[in-house]
């Protein structure tokens, strides 16, 4: 594996290898100096066409703790504004010598495609609607910790809001399923995709009557987009119908843990603090994020992935 | 084709007295910590701390495991794949730091491990135990403590456990 594009295209052994190594990368960041040299000498470009923080910072830390160095490629301050194009950018970045590109883009498919002009690895962190592998990553991660389990069978994910435009929610469909969740998807049907019949889920339109075989509430984010866009009527009827209130979290199961991938909209799929939850796992996501990304960073750069392109250049 | 150069009972003899030489170096147990090398030194590390017990009962010797996978210089050579997770839950600053390995080859392992405990701390020495020296150092790194010095080829392979030593003729390369 050369590249980390989709969830799909990991694979089940890949994702257990990444989550294992992740381990390894927590102990780093726990010592008083967390950085060790493991990507001295490698160049990490992040390329992001769409807004980011913490996946951005993210990476950008874990990159710099493996001791790789790291350029950071903004839209709005390179020749793109000149009309420079994505195919033309990607192979001047490749020529000034980098070892991994991390990107986001608004169109589907994109990481694929850039793929093919480099020579270099590539890791989607967030192409439209469809993937976003490393959240994935990091919500597994959290919930293998949280529960102290490798394997989630018997487990049910409720994924609740915007599905229809969720690459978060695809990711973690797939990746929850290949570790043995049953996967429950809590929306109203404009915000489902018109077909789900091939993806590993149940679907309800009530997120009442799911909450009490719920074992890890998953929260996404509704744009407030989605509402000019005829989505849904409104804000308020939404968070009435698919918000988390004070009423919801006392249906829960008293081991249920709650999770939510940011930026979170306050009043509207969040009508609590969840800081005041005991169950609450958002910090932790956004802690475990560095640490999964250094895995990621070091199996395609120095791990295992880096077999086939390691034997490559020796021969 | 292989062939036994230390029984188990050599190899229980050679830890305790590596245990009293350090002791006897260090002038008692305070300050010494002990960190075993994953995976092949962790076995040893645990036997030498297990015999600084029993010759000081009282002593609390600290206990580590350091993986160095992330330190080494070959990254990039060939795939790393890291072995068992690092645990070092003592302060390292000021403690004098027994690094532990099974087999002492090129030295490689050991400098890798010397930077690596530096991201814990700044020790005020670290030592090298090792059950067994068998030669053909690339870098300048010398064992304090040696339970068997042993002449090999390039081409051996050594194994060292609790069980005793073996050599056997390895692939030629």
């Amino acid at each position: 594996m050369k590249h980390l594009r989709s969830i799909d295209e990991l694979g089940h052994d890949g994702l257990v290898r990444l989550l294992e190594l992740t381990n390894h990368m927590v102990e780093v960041n726990s010592r008083p100096v967390p950085k060790v040299p493991a990507l001295r000498g490698r160049t990490v470009v992040s390329l992001f066409f769409e807004d980011s923080t913490r996946t951005r910072l993210s990476f950008e830390t874990a990159a710099k703790r493996l001791s790789a160095d790291t350029m950071t490629f903004s839209v709005s301050t390179s020749s793109v504004n000149k009309g420079e194009s994505l195919r033309d950018t990607v192979e001047t970045i490749t020529d000034m010598g980098v070892d991994a590109f991390v990107v986001r883009h608004k169109s589907t498919g994109i990481p694929w495609q850039i793929s093919d002009w480099t020579n270099a690895s590539v890791v989607n962190a967030g192409d439209g609607w469809h993937q976003h592998p490393t959240q994935a990553l990091v919500d597994c991660f959290t919930v293998r910790q949280a529960l102290g389990r490798e394997r989630f069978d018997g487990l049910t994910l409720t994924i609740v809001g915007d599905i229809k435009h969720s690459r978060v929610a695809r990711s973690n469909i797939s990746a929850f399923s290949m570790l043995g969740a049953r996967v429950v998807l809590v929306a109203p049907p404009t915000l489902l995709p018109p077909d789900v019949s091939h993806w590993p889920v149940e679907v309800s339109h009530r997120l009442d009557d799911v909450l009490g075989s719920t074992d890890i509430l998953y929260m996404l984010r509704l744009q407030s987009e989605r509402m000019s866009q005829g989505h849904v009527p409104n804000l308020r009827e939404y968070a009435e119908t698919f918000g988390l209130d004070a009423v919801r979290v006392g249906r829960l199961p008293s081991r249920a843990v709650l999770m939510h991938p940011g930026p979170m909209n306050r009043g509207v799929e969040m009508m609590v603090d969840p800081s005041t939850l005991p169950n609450s796992l958002i910090h932790q996501q956004v802690s475990n994020g560095v640490s999964v990304r250094m895995a990621v960073l070091f199996d395609l750069l120095a791990g295992e992935s880096s077999a086939s392109h390691l034997s490559q250049v020796a021969s | 084709m292989s062939n036994t150069v230390m029984s188990a009972d050599d190899v229980r003899r050679a830890i305790t007295r590596i245990a009293h030489e350090i002791l006897e170096r260090q002038h008692g147990p305070a300050q010494i910590a002990v960190v075993g090398l994953q995976r092949g030194g962790a076995w040893l590390a645990d036997a030498i701390v297990g015999a600084l017990h029993v010759i000081e009962p009282e002593s609390r010797v600290p206990l580590g495991y350091l993986d160095v996978s992330m330190h080494r210089d070959d990254i990039g050579l060939r795939p790393v794949v890291p072995g068992a997770i690092s645990r070092i839950e003592f302060p390292v600053d000021g403690a004098t730091v027994v690094l532990v390995d099974d087999v002492l080859f090129t030295g490689r392992t050991v400098r890798a491990a010397m930077e690596g405990i530096n991201t814990y701390g700044r020790p005020r020495a670290i030592q090298l135990a090792v059950l067994v020296d068998r030669g053909h150092r690339e870098l300048p790194i010398r064992p304090d403590y040696v339970g068997k010095n042993l002449p090999t080829r390039l081409s051996e392979d050594v194994r060292a456990t609790s069980e005793g030593v073996v050599v056997s003729r390895g692939v030629e390369s």
